[in-house]
């Protein structure tokens, strides 16, 4: 296990996340001969999508399919590459300067790079619906990093809501699993096919179209999939049925578990902290980074790859990462030898092209989106759609102030979950845009970090003296 | 609400609130609590809702549980050992610490 104590002070390039890009682009940089960290806070490597690669539980190849063991390779490539792979450390800030504060194990260090590339991927869409704050009530990718890293299954009355790409993969590996579903409440709308029909060729032609027609039949021929366009967990101490409705007739369904899922949008917090400027993304309906064709942000010297640079699935991820990487090992070692950026420019192109087909098709209702009344929008601070919409309508213009009123965005998990609801709802309420409301101003911290850890900071003599009378 | 493939794997004991529960090595703070049934792992400082592992992927702190005696800690973060004591957060008392 690497230590704090054990970190070079600066590194030609720091990669922030274990996931396809940041695999990818470590080990890339790390063979062209750049000095490269890669820094997760995770206990070891793979991101969400290779989750516990090289050490899940799940030895039945079959139940999580190729795609995830595929991620091995990666895994491997990185570790032999020479970069210096960091798990459990934690990255609480990035500056404009690319000066990195990570925490190892209760201490922390200020780290110089030379480059930056964010790679800290994606989480899922906030999914607020009445009683989603119950115990017994968790995101399907939740239970999916149960499965694939502790082996974990349902095996109580079960319920799946939403929809998207994870949402029925999930359902397939629990039934190969032998875990219990007993339905799954599809909330896309139909009409969501009049905007997805136009990418149906691009659709069809990419890798995804094939493994996508399989993964439904599979999951239909044994689960029962209900169309439905309002969802409630209702529980005292912990969830006991799931409410919905089929046409005008409300359904009861009781459940011990209620695994929710709409989409996944990246995961913005460092980037933003780190001032990357972002821009509302109307088809996929969350912010995204504004970056150029080599994945470079805003901010000079920082690159944003992945999913975090916008949704389009973990292949394209890897693929990003290394033309991230290829710009880093240009600016610092020009004469290094790079794998063709070309060829890997025509792999992305070829992964990202049914995504357009798989946003619309997938686009959440506005009804999931934008909750109403009493269903709680920050679980942390436990502030409510009502809330949030009198407030606007009162004047809050936007989430900065609306924090200032109800402190939305400020409990420990810093607006993740609660951050593209309160944008839409005040869009929604003041009859403006997602882009021109903007999202929450994010500061380091990004993730909290104990007094003990900053004074972990090694001080150099003349910093002790500048501030000792 | 779940159960594991395998029982196989080495056993780690840890303790929630003075209970001894049994993990696996490989298992999280946050997973142990899942895979032992334990209902809620904290409740809210705001309402004294109780709360339980939402996420398992370190963004949406519901799994925060005192460790070792500091508070506030991820669950899904942080790794089971043997031995480990593990406390629920209880509303606002835990706030501090």
């Amino acid at each position: 296990m690497t230590k704090a104590s054990d970190l070079a002070p600066s590194y030609d390039l720091v990669v922030i996340g274990g996931g396809p890009a940041g695999l990818a682009a470590a080990a890339l940089a790390a063979r062209a001969g750049l000095a490269t960290v890669l820094f997760d806070e995770n206990p070891g490597v793979g991101g969400q999508i290779y989750r516990a690669i090289g050490f899940s539980p799940v030895k039945d190849r079959t139940i999580l399919g190729e795609d995830y063991w595929a991620g091995a390779e990666l895994a491997a490539e990185a570790k032999a590459s020479g970069a210096s792979i960091v798990t459990g450390a934690t990255v609480w800030s990035l500056d404009p300067a690319r000066l990195v504060g990570v925490s190892i194990a209760g201490q922390a260090r200020l780290i110089q790079a030379g480059r930056v590339i964010i790679a800290t991927g994606s989480l899922e869409r906030p999914f607020p619906v009445s009683g989603w704050t119950l115990p017994g009530v968790m995101s399907a990718g939740g239970a999916q990093t149960a499965l694939k890293a502790q082996g974990l299954v349902p095996s109580g009355r079960t319920v799946m809501a939403g929809g998207g790409p994870l949402l029925w993969l999930l359902a397939a590996q629990i039934m190969r699993a032998g875990g219990r579903l007993d339905a799954i409440l599809d909330t896309m709308p139909r009409r969501n096919w009049l905007r997805a029909l136009a990418h149906l060729p691009d659709f069809v032609l990419s890798p995804y179209f094939a493994k996508g027609l399989k993964l439904l039949r599979e999951v239909r021929a044994k689960v029962r999939v209900i169309r439905t366009d309002r969802i409630e967990a209702v529980g005292g101490d912990r969830l006991r049925e799931v409410v919905f409705t089929v046409g005008a007739d409300e359904r009861r369904m009781p459940a011990d578990l209620l695994l929710l899922h709409q989409g996944v949008v990246p995961n913005v917090n460092l980037a933003i902290a780190a001032g990357v400027a972002h821009a509302w993304n109307e088809r996929q309906l969350c912010f995204e980074p504004v970056l150029d064709g080599d994945f470079t942000s805003s901010v000079p010297g920082i690159a944003v790859a992945g999913d975090g640079a916008g949704i389009a699935g973990g292949t394209a991820a890897a693929e990003r990462g290394r033309i991230a990487a290829i710009a880093a090992v240009r600016a610092l070692r020009p004469a290094a030898a790079v794998p063709d950026l070309q060829t890997i420019r025509q792999r992305l192109q070829r992964e990202e092209m049914g995504r357009a087909f798989l946003d619309w098709l997938n686009r959440p209702a506005d009804s999931f989106r934008q909750p109403t009344g009493d269903t709680i929008v920050c679980r942390c601070e436990e502030v409510t759609a009502r809330q949030v919409r009198d407030t606007a309508d009162m004047g809050c213009e936007g989430p900065n102030q609306m924090k200032a009123f109800l402190r939305c965005g400020m409990g420990p998990c810093q607006g993740r979950l609660c951050g593209l609801t309160v944008t839409e709802l005040i869009a929604a309420q003041r009859g403006t845009t997602p882009a021109e409301v903007g999202y929450y101003r994010l500061r380091p911290p990004v993730k909290p970090i104990t007094l003990a850890e900053l004074a972990s900071l090694p001080i150099a003599e003349a910093e002790r003296k500048a501030v000792e009378r | 609400m779940y159960k594991r493939l395998d029982e196989a794997g080495t056993a780690v004991t840890i303790t929630v609130d003075g209970r001894q529960i049994a993990a696996r090595a490989g298992d999280t703070v946050a997973a142990a609590l899942i895979a032992a049934g334990i209902a809620h792992c904290r409740t809210t400082p705001v309402s004294g809702a109780p709360r339980a592992p939402y996420c398992l992927m370190g963004v949406c702190f519901e799994c925060l549980v005192t460790v070792d005696g500091i508070g506030s800690r991820q669950g899904c973060l942080v790794p089971v050992r043997e031995g480990m004591a593990v406390e629920t957060q209880v509303g606002k008392r835990e706030a501090g610490r």
